[in-house]
């Protein structure tokens, strides 16, 4: 399965600062690990939201376009990874070596799964059935 | 943490730890069969202690100081019991090995050749082809041995006794664990990339409704390349390999229609190709470029996939370029199947003639008299020539040379297509 993993902005991110430079080392030894670990799809990261746009559709399918910098830091993204991984457990594994990206800043970074096509169809859900027969003829 | 949580959570460190810590004590105790039997061990004493110490900060360094413990007492007994056997080499390296006082440093400078040396011990050509796949994806892909006989649809038994021979095999004849250099290293490192294409294909021929694992070899062999790739960065043929797995990769969601049939490459949606594999693989391709070396096998194949994958459509498809690719292919590995897609190439490049010109010089070739792709891209070629009563005899001859059902069906329908007289 693939996860997007994103990690959020704060004050220092939207300010267009730099990160401390032993951040920058240990995020780069720690994407090296993902890396040689045949893990890491992608990662990018985002400039800071004044550099952005927002296209507001309205419900009579109106657009406007407004321009950054936005307000609610915190929910705002400023960089994302993709991982390529076997379960949900594994990602937050390998999450869990990843340093601080807000350096000594409490900040939370989000796991969400990609969606596959299987996700939409009917093979997964009989994949599943298939899965819970076997269980319940092994208890 | 509940007993459950901390056996998933066991389950993820024993997916990203396990070939490293194998690959660690396989230096120290010299025998990978050993190696993995310690490996173990440790994960049992996780799954006793940590549902009640909690997963310590460093899961990886936990795993290899309680596992290295044992085995420096393993070979300090080996030793004492084999005297006349010394080997003082040996005992010293574990010695220094539990000495090491940041676990973590050594950890790091050794463990990327030891994982390295593990990954050619598993893919010696001493063993049979089928040991090494099972060998490799037991190791160092930490598959479980009824996830791999799942995989290839053969009885677990069967899978655990190949490895069981396997590790035997090397023990008996002394394999060592080192990395091959020189002239030995090109022949072993085509083991390697051979084994993991081999996953590769064995997951890429998997069927619909077949078990998830099949098509889930696709994924285990990407991430066996892509790490191998990081280990010898400089060879360029892994990179080559790399690519040729990512774009085939990329067409996955692409190639097979809702009933489960293959779709031709041409006919493919390529709305549903997986651009950000795409990009990797000519990430890789560039990689394997910027090494200066001639092109391998797999950088050539991947040379040609990478112009099928650069086309938003068919339409766009520059055959020229492949078709050169696979004069390259041709003059790597000649084999008159290679000869046959570039005969198709050349028709798409050069026009139907051209192509045909080529196709004819296989008329003549043994191992495709009963090749019934040979008759049926001739077929393709005389239609676009206006030559119907010929191309209707190739296509029926094709369709009379093939297996597959759904196949023989649509040469038929080609040859009612040209027209004429029914027999």
């Amino acid at each position: 399965m693939r996860v997007m993993v994103i990690v959020k902005a704060n004050k220092q991110s939207e300010a267009g600062e730099m990160p401390s430079q032993k951040l920058l080392a240990d995020m780069g030894k720690f994407n090296d690990e993902l890396i040689k670990a045949g893990v890491m799809l992608a990662g990018e990261g985002l400039a800071a939201s004044s550099k952005g746009k927002r296209v507001r559709f309205s419900k009579d399918g109106k657009q406007t376009v407004i321009d950054g910098p936005f307000a609610e830091t915190k929910e705002l993204i400023a960089g994302f990874w993709i991982w390529k991984v076997k379960s949900m457990q594994e990602a937050i594994d390998w999450l869990k070596r990843c340093p601080n990206p807000h350096d000594q800043e409490a900040c939370e970074i989000e796991i969400r799964q990609v969606f596959e096509a299987e996700d939409f169809g009917p093979e997964l859900r009989e994949q599943e059935m298939r899965q819970r027969e076997k269980l319940a003829a092994k208890s | 943490m509940t007993a459950t949580d901390t056996h998933r959570a066991i389950d993820a460190v024993w997916r990203i730890e396990s070939a490293r810590l194998i690959a660690g004590l396989a230096r120290i105790v010299r025998d990978v069969g050993v190696a993995e039997e310690l490996a173990q061990d440790a994960l049992v004493a996780a799954l006793e202690q940590w549902p009640l110490s909690g997963v310590p900060e460093n899961p990886g360094a936990w795993l290899m100081a309680t596992a290295k413990h044992r085995a420096i007492d393993l070979v300090r007994r080996r030793k004492m019991q084999e005297r006349k056997h010394e080997d003082v080499g040996r005992v010293l390296e574990a010695e220094r090995a539990e000495a090491a006082p940041d676990i973590d440093a050594s950890l790091d400078d050794d463990i990327g050749d030891d994982l390295l040396r593990l990954v050619f011990m598993a893919c010696h050509p001493v063993l049979s082809t089928e040991a090494r796949v099972a060998l490799t994806l037991r190791l160092l892909g930490g598959l479980t041995t009824d996830e791999i006989a799942r995989a290839f649809l053969v009885p677990e038994p069967t899978i655990a006794q190949r490895i069981v021979r396997a590790k035997r095999t090397l023990t008996e004849k002394q394999v060592p664990f080192d990395v091959p250099r020189g002239d030995e290293l090109v022949e072993r490192l085509t083991s390697v990339l051979e084994v993991i294409y081999l996953i590769f294909n064995e997951g890429y021929t998997a069927t619909a409704g077949d078990d998830w694992m099949r098509p889930g070899l696709c994924e285990d062999a990407l991430r066996l390349g892509r790490i191998v790739a990081e280990l010898m960065p400089h060879e360029s043929e892994v990179h080559g390999l790399v690519s040729l797995m990512e774009i085939q990769a990329s067409r996955s969601k692409a190639r097979v229609n809702k009933d489960g049939e293959p779709i031709l490459l041409l006919d493919q949606n390529r709305a549903l190709w997986d651009q950000l594999l795409i990009r990797r693989g000519l990430a890789a391709l560039d990689r394997a470029a910027k090494l200066g070396s001639q092109r391998g096998r797999y950088a050539a194949q991947a040379a040609i996939a990478a112009c099928h994958a650069r086309a938003v459509e068919a339409a766009e498809t520059d055959w020229k370029r492949i078709a050169e690719f696979y004069a390259e292919l041709a003059a790597l590995t000649p084999s008159p199947v290679i000869e046959l897609n570039r005969a198709v190439a050349v028709g798409m490049a050069f026009g139907p003639q051209a192509g045909l010109d080529l196709a004819d010089v296989l008329e003549s070739e043994p191992s495709l008299k009963d090749y019934h792709l040979l008759p049926s891209v001739r077929g393709d070629f005389l239609v676009k020539l206006g030559r119907a009563e010929e191309a209707r005899t190739e296509f029926q001859r094709a369709a009379a040379l093939t297996r597959n059902a759904r196949e023989r069906q649509l040469l038929l329908a080609r040859a009612q297509a040209c027209g004429g007289a029914t027999p």
